[in-house]
């Protein structure tokens, strides 16, 4: 926890001042853009941001490991029974994440402006990257859950508006809905969540939340609840099992889009929420073996579709999917900062990753099928050498960023349970495997395309490459924010992050510390399968110039994972087309022939009852007399039987 | 209490009058001229008034008999509306059986 | 005398634009509302200043039984004031640039409802509300039986009978009220004071509820509401869903719960488990529902079952999340309805799968309609979430599973109109939505309002909140105890 609040007016406005710009930004390209120049949204998009990455890096140098800046704007929700302030939170976890929405969203802005050049839709394209930021922000810098759901389902948001950002694909929108609704089943966990903190604790607030938790028994039943439905908010934010569907076809989106939300920032939002929460979800042991399950299957599952794709982006998005999986791993064995270290790098990494294929798109003219590239890194240098960078940290390879961060994760595995050890490095071999399948099927070998496309492909200016060649540079040294200590006095990362992590603690189960040299033997045995997978890729796909087949001639377990488990065919069979079905169903009959002909009925009853009743008015007056007669005798006798 | 209650109990006035409505009731359940069904009709009304004046002197309360001038009043009204619908339906149809008069319904 | 300038102003000007030229009328018509809209904002600040005793009204009007005209405003019924208020100005600014025949009797028709409408919020004597209650269905009907579609004269007729046998039973039930209460009286004082007998109340309820049911609607009450939304002009339609359904809800506040606590106590189990039924069926109807109006109308079925289940929660966060909520739904099924009517009027067609790609040609219209309908589906800084959350909230208070299965509908919510949306706003231009014009003067400035208040709502509420709780926090208590 941290102990230190920092009252410096200075703080405090820089503080605010990261949130508003690019709300300025988002106001200003949204309402104004007709007034100004084409191509100035561009620049000015990017400059908030980068204003924000300035002021984020001056709170970094001012607040220590223990610090904290807290602003509370206003009172949002006052009703009275409960109080919930629109307030700001800035610590170490706070800074991290702001680092990396503000950095990467910058680099992500620059090369934005090369990548829509020609787009249309190029204002509206920096409008909604300004306000995703903004919302980005609020979700990392708000000091309650419900600060931080505003932003939340804010992103969720963006991310609908840009993945449906070319508005006249009919599948491109419909990626837009599905992304939206399965967030919002996640979402649902979220808010659920929310309510049970707020009846047991009375607050929203992440700190007095935290305090009042660790008095709790640990593992008790409220305990385990809230955590759960967080932890459902976090599946469908971050695309776990069961809820991943929605991301690989995200990538519908343009390739910015993919790299900033997609892979960078937005899916990551429910590693720092759980990491956010750490007390109330180490204080739950069962939900954190949940955690672990999901994030080591998620792992493993997406890995196996990733080596079957041949859409670029696809391959990229399950990368990314497999990646969270293994954040959450860490998550789920109490690895908080692990987690955290992981996220850094990986939008570091992924994020170039998408850059890069971004990069190939445009040098192509829209070509995102891996087997009509190849032979490009003569054509494409640059982006060639970033992205083979890139690849070389995500799978693994020694001393570069992934290998420290993904190394930590394996070791904490190795400690804690052996067999989630064995499928994480099986995972991380296969993500080797598929990250240079990719890599050897674009980049080399002889160009597979029309002479036409070939004859165009180009390098891609400079604000595209520039942020490409800082991506990488970051990278490669990226693994120095998190050195182990067999290389470093202490692991930077992990005490920077003490003061948030450092309640949880008490409640961890430890295993036995590794020692230094069963850790350097892990790494090296990591290391080098990574090296032995790369190079049978390279085997595969450079010497025997290996082609993905045609999904005809795909059999068994390929064609399985071709077609990705056939999860969406399921989800839309057994999910989707029943509620069209139930919808269709009670709204034509049971509303319709049901209630309304109840409804309709008794007005009909009235009627007949009208048209039945009439026949007795016989106009024979001889017979209504009768009838009064006896009627009056009848009352009379009912009279005096009463 | 008057001299007349003494000689005439009561009961005999209602025993006439109840002779007198069920005389009313039968003409008008069992006669088909409509000019005696209205007949009927005021015999049973003028019993009722019977009854009402001499309930009224049994217990001293004038209200009866005020009810018995309204009885009056409306029976009044009731034949000149009655007999003069008779009048016009004898005119253009030329009966006034009630058996014949069954055009008005459903 | 401000309680009563508030009340009847609309009426006088009904009648004024009723004399005045067809041509004029709906200038005329928005001058007064827009004056009427000022003099809510003079109250406000009197009610800020003053509290509610300035606004207090009391003369005897018959003695035998003891009816009397008894006007009052709090915080609640202020609140509803502003929300009428401030929407028939919107309502009528939508119907500029429309042809509209025989106007000079549509906008009176339009600011009488508005009268009646105030009459029910501001009335605290039962009868005297029971008169306002009924006065407003009438402008209604004529609203929907003259200007309204092919087979209005079916379904105003339904319409008709259905509330209409629901306010039958109410006024039974205030009969019922007036002999059981020891003080025999209609007055809201005494029957908040008044303690009728836990059977009598079993009885009572029932009567009041469904008439404040069909009112709402609550399924399975509902099936009117569909048909005579879609038939209805759009004028009727905003009415309607903006601000006459808000007529039930604030009912049950006003008039339910704390005239009738040991009644509530016994069926509200009931009432609020429909409610929540009602949520996720209409929710369900609404995905794939043809028509667009036919679909708004179901969602709006959706909102209110939440915003009843609230109430029925019988707490603080239910109740102020269901006042959030009424405003906030006015506002945005007015600006949804409107949406739905500028398509229909450029393109012809309520048919949702054969629209599309009306965003190529109309860009602005497109962020706005987006904006109010983000509103609708309850995403945070807008103020339908401020409601959402607080029912939600409230619900959960009662019960959690019940608070889980209402909160579907923020799933089935995004499937409906985004689905709708996408259907009808996005994709290649269809055949109907070439020529499609962007916003004139008066939609702009109707819908730009809505946009600024789904916003501002959503970002600070907190004015609203305060103004309600004393209020609020009264009647809480009654109905509990």
């Amino acid at each position: 926890m941290s102990e230190h609040l920092l009252n410096d007016p200075t703080l405090i406005f820089l503080g605010l001042l990261i949130p508003l710009l690019p709300l300025v930004g988002f106001l200003i390209n949204g309402l104004l853009s007709k007034f100004l120049p084409r191509g100035s949204a561009g620049w000015i998009g990017s400059g908030v941001v980068l204003a924000s990455f300035i002021c984020v890096v001056f709170i970094f140098k001012s607040v220590g490991p223990t610090d904290m800046i807290h602003i509370d704007l206003f009172n949002w929700i006052a009703v009275s029974g409960i109080d919930i302030s629109f307030g700001i939170h800035i610590d170490p976890l706070t800074i991290i994440m702001m680092l990396v929405v503000t950095g990467v969203g910058f680099l992500i802005h620059l090369y934005s402006i090369g990548y829509m050049h020609d787009d249309e839709g190029f204002n509206r394209f920096f409008t909604y990257l300004n306000l995703f930021i903004f919302f980005m922000l609020l979700l990392v810098m708000g000091s309650n859950y419900l600060v931080m759901f505003i932003g939340w389902e804010g992103v969720g948001l963006c991310s609908y508006l840009l993945i449906g950002f070319w508005f006249k694909n009919e599948a491109y929108n419909d990626a837009a809905q599905k992304a939206f609704v399965m967030n919002r089943i996640g979402d649902l966990g979220f808010l659920l969540g929310m309510f049970f903190i707020l009846f047991n604790f009375g607050t929203l607030e992440f700190n007095i939340v935290q305090k009042l938790a660790s008095g709790l028994t640990p593992d008790s039943t409220i305990l385990i609840t809230i955590t759960l439905l967080l932890f459902v908010g976090a599946i469908g934010k971050s695309a776990q099992l069961p809820l991943y569907t929605w991301l690989p076809d995200a990538m519908a989106g343009p390739t910015p889009v993919s790299a900033l939300i997609h892979a960078a920032t937005m899916v990551t939002a429910g590693v720092y929420m759980i990491v956010r929460s750490n007390v109330l979800f180490a204080m739950a042991p069962a939900t954190m073996t949940i955690i672990l399950f999901i994030g080591v299957t998620t792992s493993v599952f997406a890995a196996f579709i990733g080596l079957k794709q041949n859409d670029i982006k696809k391959i990229l998005a399950y990368s990314t999917v497999s990646q969270l999986g293994l954040m959450f791993a860490a998550l789920g064995l109490g690895a908080f900062s692990s987690g955290i270290f992981h996220l850094v790098t990986h939008a570091f990494f992924k994020a170039l990753l998408f850059l890069g294929a971004g990069s190939v798109i445009h040098a192509l003219h829209g070509e995102q099928d891996v087997r009509n590239m190849g032979g490009l890194r003569k054509l494409i240098p640059i982006t060639f050498i970033t992205m083979l960078i890139a690849s070389l940290a995500i799978a693994g390879f020694p001393l570069l960023s992934g290998f420290f961060s993904k190394d930590e994760i394996l070791a904490h595995a190795y400690e804690a349970n052996k067999p989630v050890w064995i499928i994480l490095s099986f995972s991380s071999f296969l993500t080797a495997f598929y990250m240079f399948r990719l890599i050897y099927l674009t980049f080399y070998n002889t160009f597979r395309g029309t002479e036409e496309t070939k004859s165009h492909v180009h390098e891609s200016p400079w604000t595209m490459t520039v942020p490409l060649i800082i991506l990488c540079a970051l990278s490669i040294f990226g693994g120095l924010l998190g050195l182990p200590e067999v290389f470093s006095e202490h692991h930077w990362l992990d005490s920077y992050l003490s003061g948030v992590t450092g309640g949880s603690v008490p409640f961890l189960h430890h295993g036995e510390h590794l020692s230094h040299g069963m850790e350097l033997g892990l790494m090296s045995l990591a290391g080098f399968g990574a090296i032995l997978v790369i190079l049978y890729a390279r085997n595969r796909y450079i010497k025997l110039h290996q082609l993905p087949p045609d999904e005809t001639a795909l059999k068994g377990f390929e064609k399985l994972i071709y077609h990705k488990f056939y999860v969406d065919e399921l989800y839309e069979k057994f999910i989707s087309q029943p509620v069209f079905r139930l919808s269709e169903f009670t709204g034509n009959w049971i509303d319709k022939f049901i209630i309304d002909r109840v409804v309709n009925g008794s007005g009909w009853l009235v009627d007949f009852s009208g048209r039945t009743l009439r026949l007795l008015q016989s106009g024979n007056t001889g017979f209504y007399v009768f009838a009064m007669v006896i009627g009056m005798v009848v009352l009379f006798i009912i009279r005096l039987l009463i | 209490m008057g001299p007349v209650e003494q000689i005439v109990p009561l009961n005999w006035y209602i025993v006439l009058s109840t002779f007198l409505f069920c005389i009313g009731v039968m003409g008008v359940l069992f006669r088909r001229n409509a000019i005696i069904i209205l007949m009927c009709i005021e015999i049973m009304l003028n019993s009722v008034n019977l009854l009402l004046v001499s309930f009224s002197a049994y217990t001293g309360n004038s209200d009866g008999q005020v009810f018995v001038f309204f009885t009056m009043v409306v029976a009044a009204a009731e034949v000149a509306v009655g007999l003069a619908l008779m009048m016009s339906i004898y005119r253009n149809i030329g009966s006034t059986d009630i058996d014949v008069l069954n055009k008005l319904k459903w | 005398m401000i309680t009563l300038l508030l009340l009847f102003f609309p009426l006088a000007a009904a009648a004024f634009v009723f004399l005045a030229d067809h041509k004029l009328a709906a200038k005329l018509a928005l001058g007064f509302a827009v004056i009427e809209l000022a003099i809510s904002g003079y109250a406000v600040s009197k009610f800020l200043k003053e509290g509610s005793e300035a606004f207090f009204v009391f003369k005897p009007w018959i003695s035998y039984p003891k009816i009397s005209f008894h006007l009052a405003v709090d915080g609640l019924s202020l609140l509803m004031i502003l929300l009428t208020n401030f929407l028939v100005p919107i309502i009528i600014l939508s119907a500029f640039n429309r042809v509209i025949k025989n106007a000079k009797s549509y906008f009176a028709l339009i600011l009488t409802m508005q009268f009646a409408l105030l009459g029910v919020f501001m009335a605290m004597d039962g009868l005297l509300y029971y008169i306002f209650w009924e006065l407003a269905l009438i402008p209604i009907y004529f609203i929907a039986l003259q200007w309204g579609g092919e087979n209005r004269v079916a379904i105003t007729l339904k319409f008709f009978i259905y509330t209409l046998a629901g306010s039958l039973l109410m006024l039974f039930g205030f009969i019922m009220l007036y002999w059981y209460n020891p003080a025999h009286s209609f007055d809201i004082r005494e029957l908040y004071n008044s303690v009728v007998s836990e059977k009598n109340q079993s009885w009572l309820f029932w009567m009041f509820f469904l008439a404040f049911a069909i009112k709402i609607p609550i399924v399975p009450f509902h099936t009117w509401q569909a048909d005579t939304y879609r038939e209805s002009p759009t004028q009727g339609t905003m009415l309607l869903s903006g601000i006459m359904l808000k007529m039930g809800t604030y009912s049950l506040i006003r008039w339910l719960l704390p005239v009738l606590p040991l009644g509530v106590a016994q069926w509200g189990p009931l009432a609020i488990a429909l409610c929540v039924i009602g949520i996720v069926y209409a929710s369900i109807i609404a995905i794939k529902q043809k028509n667009l109006k036919n679909l708004l109308a179901y969602s709006s079925l959706a909102h209110v079952g939440l915003i009843s289940a609230g109430i029925f929660a019988l707490n603080i966060e239910g109740l102020q999340g269901s006042v959030v909520q009424m405003i906030a739904h006015g506002i945005n099924v007015v600006g949804l309805f409107f949406c739905a009517d500028i398509i229909f009027n450029r393109t012809g067609s309520q048919d949702v799968y054969g629209l599309g790609g009306i965003r190529n040609k109309a860009p602005m219209f497109t962020t706005v309609f987006m904006v109010i309908l983000l509103g609708s589906i309850a995403l945070p800084l807008t103020n339908g979430f401020i409601g959402e959350f607080l029912l939600l909230y409230g619900v959960y208070e009662y019960n959690t599973w019940l608070s889980a299965f209402a909160a579907l509908t923020i799933i089935l919510g995004a499937v409906y109109m985004l689905r709708m949306f996408k259907k009808v706003m996005l994709g290649p231009t269809s055949l109907r939505a070439e020529g499609f014009t962007d916003l004139q003067w008066n939609e702009m400035l109707a819908l730009g309002l809505i946009v600024v208040l789904v916003i501002v709502m959503g970002v600070y509420p907190k004015p609203i909140l305060q103004l309600a709780e004393p209020a609020l926090q009264l009647i809480l208590n009654k109905s509990i105890n």
